[in-house]
């Protein structure tokens, strides 16, 4: 009796239970809370009469900040495309094109960039957007008290980096000035013709000049205030961002979704199932991702919706080229030919990257077209028998018998970690060495690697703007990022040259003669160009990557089909 | 009472003491700091950072003005998130946390209890073999498995419930499910050990001679006494429930304080590391606090009176 009574009320438990996670489901989500008409109907009915005025993506975690002058992720750079706009805009190709300002004009020597502002320019709560706003912004940005890291890529103009470093506390001496409210001027050091791509970098957008009142301004909804085709309308920390259509945009014509809610999911899994159940309208690169055992599956299977798509980002292994064996170029060159690039992206990454050879990744614009089509990457090939030759060679010009111990470290992933483990197979099959292997957490990396407290270590770089300087003058004696111990005053005056000329001929023969002299000495060992894998739901038409894989979705549209 | 109390207070508060100290040195001692980049800042610029977060003075002036705002209260700001305060950020991402974290307590105080006295009253039957496997299953499968799955059936497949994110109240079911696990398993098995001990007891065979109803001999005499580990393990499952797991946070999308305690030390944000561990702390010896006030109620052998706390 007294079994039976508790065998009741467990039985009635579970019921109530099931009850409750049956019985309130099947209706359609219209508990979905949001200012936005958000929402799909539920699951299979297609009768899609609000789904696609609202782009729904992920962007894995809460962004650092949206003060443009301290971000530095693309999670913020995916939210500052959205609510603010710089002087240019890029289109699909990677080229500058006018945004909120509408024309410009490059003094004959190349020094002295003057712009126009469109007079409709208008910020989210109607103010005019004028060339006083641009001025404040930048050194706002400039100016050591707002902490910004990305300062330095400002340095490319007159003063710019000494009012950062503290060296005068003068902003007039900056050479960013505004004219009129429609005309600012900027003076450059040197002729910099990638200069017009930066202005279209996040950390080059503007602020409205209300901010310097309020310290905390970009820490809500409310009190950010931009001058892009959408506007802050919710967001609820660490968990969701919901967009709305600014309808004080000069080109709000050209802006079709009503809204863009962005979800902050961190696990690749959850992303995936939540487009599957039509609650993303896009999963993947660059601030999502699709977990990378589905990417295989999903390319056959979701033929329509499955994109890759080359972007200009490298990965490559770094050697300390200052201890033994790899003060030996004949060692590094052996290790760099010893490995099959080709089974690493087919077999190991399987995203579509693309086996590298040289250190520029495709995207980036040469002369006229891609600089990677113009210069060939042909600096080196994978061929065996020759690092064998060269490995023995090495070694013996060491005075070394066998190979000594060394480690090759990587940050912490899982990706990072089957690559190192494929690559150190080639080299054990290849040429006969053991190689060690060590994940470290990322921090920790990056302090040794700076320390030059490593022997091979993986690395990556992603481009900052659209031209090879972003990437070789990495490499110049004791520059910041260059923790190789490489050393090249050849290779250091070809990029002076390409600094201070302002014609792009020159410029690119200089750089290409010093991509040659950085594979010949390969203090780095490439291995391939990154890509990115997306899905986007059929319909939606005009998202695109850039040409360095950030997302743009402003002038997006749907259109069933 | 009072003098009881009011030392558990004091021996609390010299525990967050140590706890601040020791976590602010070896927090420290990491290699690394929270402007180290892919990217490398600028020597200036990096000088210039440390200045502004007081990282360039000695270790030991750091942490006298670490101690000095934290006894005014100033959980200082976050170094990664830029102008939230620790005390906002452990504030707005608890609520969640601890939403779903008294729920899945509820639920597995309520089914490990249920499971375990089932169990306990049919021993070696097959309701008792039952429970038994239910136990085993819950303390075995690790809570990313059950929350996977979860996810998937009911969420991918069914499509029921949403497959993440706390927009609707349906949208706790299958977190606060997968949460609650682990503990209901530990609990019922706890249940049922305690209670077969207790039934078998001389004074319930003497309760049961003297003629008491089943149900009387169960809750006042049986149950009660059986109980008692559980209270103990309450304290500390409460507090690590509401304080979030990674895991069950990262499968269903939440924006809890979960994520926070591995986050915030990838990312060196020193501020954000001290606020965490203290808020744990000081959660932690709450729950314990309470746990032992608790006992007096369950247990009237023990006095807090006499300051000992286990009687």
């Amino acid at each position: 009796m007294r079994t039976r009574k508790s065998a009741l009320s467990f039985v009635a438990a579970l019921l109530i239970l099931a009850m409750v996670a049956v019985g309130c489901t099947p209706k359609p989500e219209s508990g979905n809370s949001g200012s936005t008409n958000n929402g799909t109907t539920n699951g299979e009915t297609s009768g899609e009469s609000t789904a696609g005025k609202v782009f729904r993506m992920n962007i894995h975690s809460e962004p650092s900040t949206l003060d443009p002058a301290l971000m530095e992720d693309n999670v913020s750079g995916t939210l500052a495309t959205g609510i603010y706009e710089g002087l240019t805009r890029k289109n699909e190709n990677g080229e500058s094109i006018p945004a909120t300002a509408e024309s410009w004009v490059k003094s004959d020597d190349g020094l002295t960039y003057t712009f126009t502002i469109r007079k409709d320019a208008k910020w989210s709560n109607g103010d005019p957007v004028t060339a006083n706003d641009f001025e404040f912004s930048w050194k706002r940005a400039l100016d050591p008290a707002t902490g910004s890291t990305y300062a330095y890529q400002f340095y490319y103009i007159v003063g710019a980096q000494d009012y950062n470093e503290g060296k005068t506390t003068n902003a007039d001496a900056v050479g960013i000035k505004a004219l009129d409210a429609q005309t600012l001027e900027v003076k450059l050091n040197s002729p910099t013709p990638y200069f017009l791509s930066l202005t279209s970098f996040y950390v080059y957008n503007p602020v409205h000049s209300s901010v310097k009142d309020n310290e905390a301004w970009a820490a809500d909804a409310a009190s950010i205030i931009g001058n892009g085709p959408f506007k802050m309308s919710e967001w609820q920390h660490n968990t969701s961002i919901k967009l709305a259509k600014n309808d004080n945009y000069y080109d709000k014509d050209q802006v079709k979704f009503t809204g863009v809610d962005f979800t902050m999911i961190s696990d690749s899994a959850t992303e995936l199932a939540n487009y599957e159940t039509d609650k993303l309208d896009y999963t993947g690169k660059p601030t999502g991702e699709i977990p990378s055992e589905q990417i295989p599956v999903l390319r056959e299977s979701k033929k329509d919706e499955f994109v890759t798509k080359g972007i200009a980002s490298s990965y490559y292994y770094q050697f300390n080229t200052e201890e033994v064996p790899f003060n030996n170029v004949k060692v590094r060159k052996a290790l760099a030919m010893a490995i099959d690039r080709e089974a690493i992206v087919e077999s190991v990454t399987m995203a579509g990257e693309v086996p590298s050879f040289g250190f520029v990744p495709p995207g980036i614009i040469g002369l006229k077209e891609d600089y990677r089509n113009e210069v060939k990457d042909d600096f080196f090939t994978e061929n065996v028998d020759e690092a064998k030759t060269l490995l023995a060679e090495g070694l013996a010009e060491l005075k070394l018998s066998k190979f000594p111990k060394v480690t090759l470290t990587f940050n912490t992933s899982d990706g990072h970690k089957k690559i190192a483990e494929a690559i150190v197979e080639m080299w054990r099959q290849n040429l006969g060495i053991e190689v060690g292997i060590e994940n470290q957490e990322f921090a920790v990396l990056l302090k040794n690697r700076t320390a030059m407290n490593y022997q091979i270590s993986r690395a990556g770089w992603g481009a900052d703007y659209n031209d090879p300087m972003t990437y070789m003058d990495m490499f110049v004696t004791n520059g910041g990022q260059n923790n190789t111990g490489f050393a090249s005053p050849e290779y250091d005056a070809l990029i002076k040259k390409a600094n201070t000329s302002g014609d792009q001929a020159e410029r690119i023969a200089a750089m290409t003669e010093a991509e040659k002299i950085l594979m010949d000495y390969m203090p780095i060992m490439p291995i391939y160009y990154y890509s990115n894998t997306y899905m986007l739901k059929p319909g939606f038409k005009n998202i695109f990557l850039d040409y360095k894989g950030d997302i743009d979705y402003t002038r997006g549209y749907y259109q069933a089909n | 009472m009072i003098k009881y109390v009011s030392k558990k207070f004091l021996s609390m508060f010299v525990s967050l003491f140590v706890l601040a100290s020791a976590t602010f040195f070896l927090m420290k001692i990491i290699p690394g700091d929270p402007f180290i980049r892919e990217k490398a800042i600028p020597e200036k610029i990096r000088e210039h950072l440390f200045a502004m977060y007081g990282l360039d003075q000695p270790m030991w002036k750091q942490y006298l003005m670490y101690l000095n705002n934290l006894l005014h209260g100033d959980l200082g700001m976050s170094m990664k998130q830029q102008y939230m305060s620790v005390t906002r950020i452990i504030k707005e991402s608890f609520i969640y946390s601890a939403q779903i974290g008294l729920f899945a307590v509820i639920v597995s105080l309520a089914a490990g209890l249920i499971l375990g006295i089932i169990a306990a009253l049919n021993h070696r039957k097959w309701l008792d073999s039952v429970t038994i496997i239910i136990a085993v299953l819950g303390v075995s499968i690790p809570n990313f498995l059950a929350a996977s799955i979860l996810q998937y059936v009911f969420g991918s497949k069914l499509r029921w419930l949403s497959v993440s994110g706390l927009n609707d109240p349906t949208d706790f079911i299958l977190p606060v499910l997968a949460l609650s696990f682990l503990p209901a398993a530990f609990i019922a098995r706890l249940t049922r050990s305690t209670m077969l001990e207790v039934l078998s007891a001389d004074y319930i065979k003497t309760a049961r001679s003297k003629g008491l109803s089943g149900r009387i001999i169960l809750v006042r005499h049986a149950l009660r006494n059986a109980i008692l580990p559980v209270v103990t393990y309450i304290g500390p499952m409460t507090a690590n429930i509401i304080t979030g797991s990674v895991v069950v946070e990262q499968i269903f999308g939440i924006g809890g304080i979960g994520k926070y305690f591995v986050q915030s030390i990838t990312n060196r944000d020193y501020t954000l590391i001290m606020g965490l561990t203290l808020f744990y702390g000081i959660i932690l010896m709450a729950a314990r606090f309470v746990t032992d006030v608790a006992y007096g109620f369950v247990d009237p052998r023990i006095k807090m009176t006499r300051g000992g706390g286990k009687g």
